[in-house]
């Protein structure tokens, strides 16, 4: 697969464990027009996302008596998210690419909350922020176009604040958790949905575009301090 | 699978800083022959951290992952519909690394439709032997050493329970190797450092203990915190006085105060125990001293030791293939597709329900 273009429907399986929500859902794309979803199996857990995104993959396709050799492609969400959870979706996302031999399109997860946002109420700027752990939120900044102008950074939402962004609105969970310090209008969705995710990807998917690396939007360095002198065991 | 046909088992190993994929084939007379062993680690981007990293890892296994899996199945020459199971370690190990293969491993063994067992990354590290030496013909223990594992275990038969008959009470064995390396100025990891600084010394040199080893201590158990602070305090000693600090005999009698220990525990465990066969495996199985002193004494005593090469003794995803084939051919259920990365996986567990 790789370079030729669809023609018709396509059927994508739509992949997101950049939030506490692990999101698959089975989404069909049409020559134009916006996605539509088939089937969705979503659980707010953010301790789960091993456990539980195999077996929404099965419970998704089983819903809507579809065969993972019938998907056409996969859209994944590539965070920025907790590293941990993040990784499920992408090495799932990737494995199940190279067994099923279809292309696999990673998305920002906070375009794919933007894209539902759009969708339901454009023409104004938006701010989505998703829960970056340690009082801080993963967020980026779209004009009222809807095209990402900011981000995505990670940062404590006052120093977010203190930016000035002109923006009067927001969407996703981060957003929802540092409501009172954003002090922005807030609105759905708090979890990237399949269509979603699978909207971000549509001209790529159309086009038959080669996908982007699977790179995931990490944003933050590991944890990890080099050894300083050895601690001696006797005293000097 | 029938009881009777050939049957080809993927392995997938991320507990700690190696992405290893392996193939086997179980030929129908049981005997488990290895078709791809490939590795991609990261420890050199550790090296400098003194210690494997867990984020670190872990991003190197999603890096990994799927590239990995291409060159074992290029270099196996098998197809996906060639494969008939996929193993994974589902623990013990580094919780964020295991997530990144038991989570591939999920998606291969769904996409493929093939049953996934998720094993105990200690028992696939005595079943790789069988890759070498054939079926074992009977109970045998199993000394397990490695940098975050020192076990001494007791196994009837591949697919079935284990028992855990000791292990370290602190530091792992090689956690000990890492150790020491620091203090005589050795880079990481240090097994490989110190067998061959130790090669030029003395194991006699210097007289350094023999951890757990007094007639009230645990008979099976081992000890290395106390070995790790008497070389630091020697070493330092000497630099107190001036003298310059004899890094090969230090290598050296360090070395043969592990291998001592571990040879000397296990060889009385088998005694106790009636079994006359021992598999050494782990990355320490690797050292030379541990090797030649294991031979000398399973020899002195009766018993048959199977080591496997190096290569197959560290991490690797061929002893989880291995693990899983055996499963397969004693129809052991698949593990769930829910099963969760363990951490803390016991050594009794050899494959998650």
């Amino acid at each position: 697969m790789g370079a030729a273009a669809y023609s018709g429907r396509v059927l994508v399986l739509a992949i997101d464990t950049a939030t506490p929500a692990v999101t698959t859902g089975l989404v069909h794309l049409d020559t134009d027009g916006a996605p539509g979803t088939l089937a969705q199996q979503i659980t707010v857990d953010p301790r789960a996302h091993g456990e539980l995104l195999t077996p929404h993959i099965k419970a998704t396709l089983a819903e809507a008596d579809t065969e993972l050799g019938q998907l056409d492609a996969i859209v994944v969400g590539a965070g920025p998210g907790p590293f941990t959870g993040l990784r499920v979706g992408m090495v799932t996302a990737a494995a199940l690419g190279h067994a099923l031999g279809c292309p696999v399109h990673p998305v920002a997860t906070l375009d794919a909350i933007a894209h539902d946002v759009f969708a339901a109420a454009p023409a104004e700027p938006l701010l989505v922020a998703t829960d970056a752990r340690r009082r801080e939120i993963y967020w980026a900044r779209y004009d009222e176009t809807g095209a990402r102008v900011d981000g995505p950074h990670v940062e404590r939402p006052a120093d977010v604040t203190a930016r000035g962004l002109e923006v009067e609105r927001a969407a996703g969970h981060g957003a929802e958790l540092y409501a009172d310090v954003l002090g922005l209008h807030l609105i759905p969705p708090p979890f990237p949905s399949p269509e979603g995710l699978v909207g971000v990807a549509a001209d790529a998917l159309r086009s038959g575009a080669e996908p982007a690396p699977l790179t995931p939007l990490y944003l933050r360095r590991p944890d990890a301090v080099e050894p300083g002198a050895r601690k001696r065991v006797t005293q000097p | 699978m029938s009881a009777n046909a050939a049957a080809i088992v993927l392995g997938i190993e991320t507990s700690c800083d190696e992405t290893g994929v392996g193939v086997v084939r179980m030929r129908a007379d049981g005997h488990v022959e290895l078709l791809a062993d490939e590795v991609a680690s990261s420890v050199d981007e550790h090296a400098r951290f003194g210690g494997v990293v867990p984020e670190v890892a872990s991003r190197a296994h999603l890096e990994a992952m799927v590239p990995t899996v291409q060159r074992a199945m290029t270099v196996a020459n098998v197809k996906e519909s060639d494969v008939d199971a996929v193993a994974v370690t589902a623990g013990p190990g580094l919780a964020g690394a295991l997530l990144v293969g038991v989570a591939a491993a999920k998606a291969y063994a769904t996409a493929w439709g093939v049953p996934l067992y998720g094993v105990n990354h200690l028992s696939a590290h005595v079943a790789v032997d069988t890759l070498e030496h054939g079926p074992l013909p009977g109970p045998a223990l199993a000394l397990l050493v490695s940098g975050g594992h020192s076990s001494l275990l007791e196994v009837d038969d591949l697919a079935g329970p284990v028992t855990q008959l000791g292990a370290t009470i602190d530091d792992a064995a090689g956690e000990a190797f890492d150790k020491i390396a620091r203090v005589l100025g050795l880079p990481f990891p240090g097994g490989p450092y110190i067998d061959r600084a130790a090669r030029e010394g003395d194991p006699e040199a210097i007289a350094f203990p023999r951890g757990l080893t007094g007639p009230r201590d645990p008979a099976y158990d081992f000890s290395f915190a106390g070995l790790k602070t008497a070389v630091a305090r020697w070493v330092e000693n000497e630099e107190r006085v001036g003298r310059s600090i004899p890094v090969a005999d230090v290598a050296a009698s360090f070395q043969e105060a592990v291998a001592d220990v571990l040879t000397a525990k296990t060889v009385r465990a088998a005694r106790d125990k009636g079994v006359d066969q021992l598999v050494i495996g782990g990355g320490v199985a690797a050292n030379s001293r541990l090797r030649s002193m294991a031979e000398q004494r399973c020899a002195d005593a009766g018993i048959h030791l199977r080591v496997p090469r190096p290569k197959l003794c560290t991490d690797n995803g061929a002893m989880v293939a291995a693990l899983g084939s055996h499963l397969l051919a004693a129809n052991v259920p698949e593990s769930s597709l829910d099963i969760p990365a363990n951490p803390g996986l016991f050594v009794s567990e050899i494959v998650m329900p």
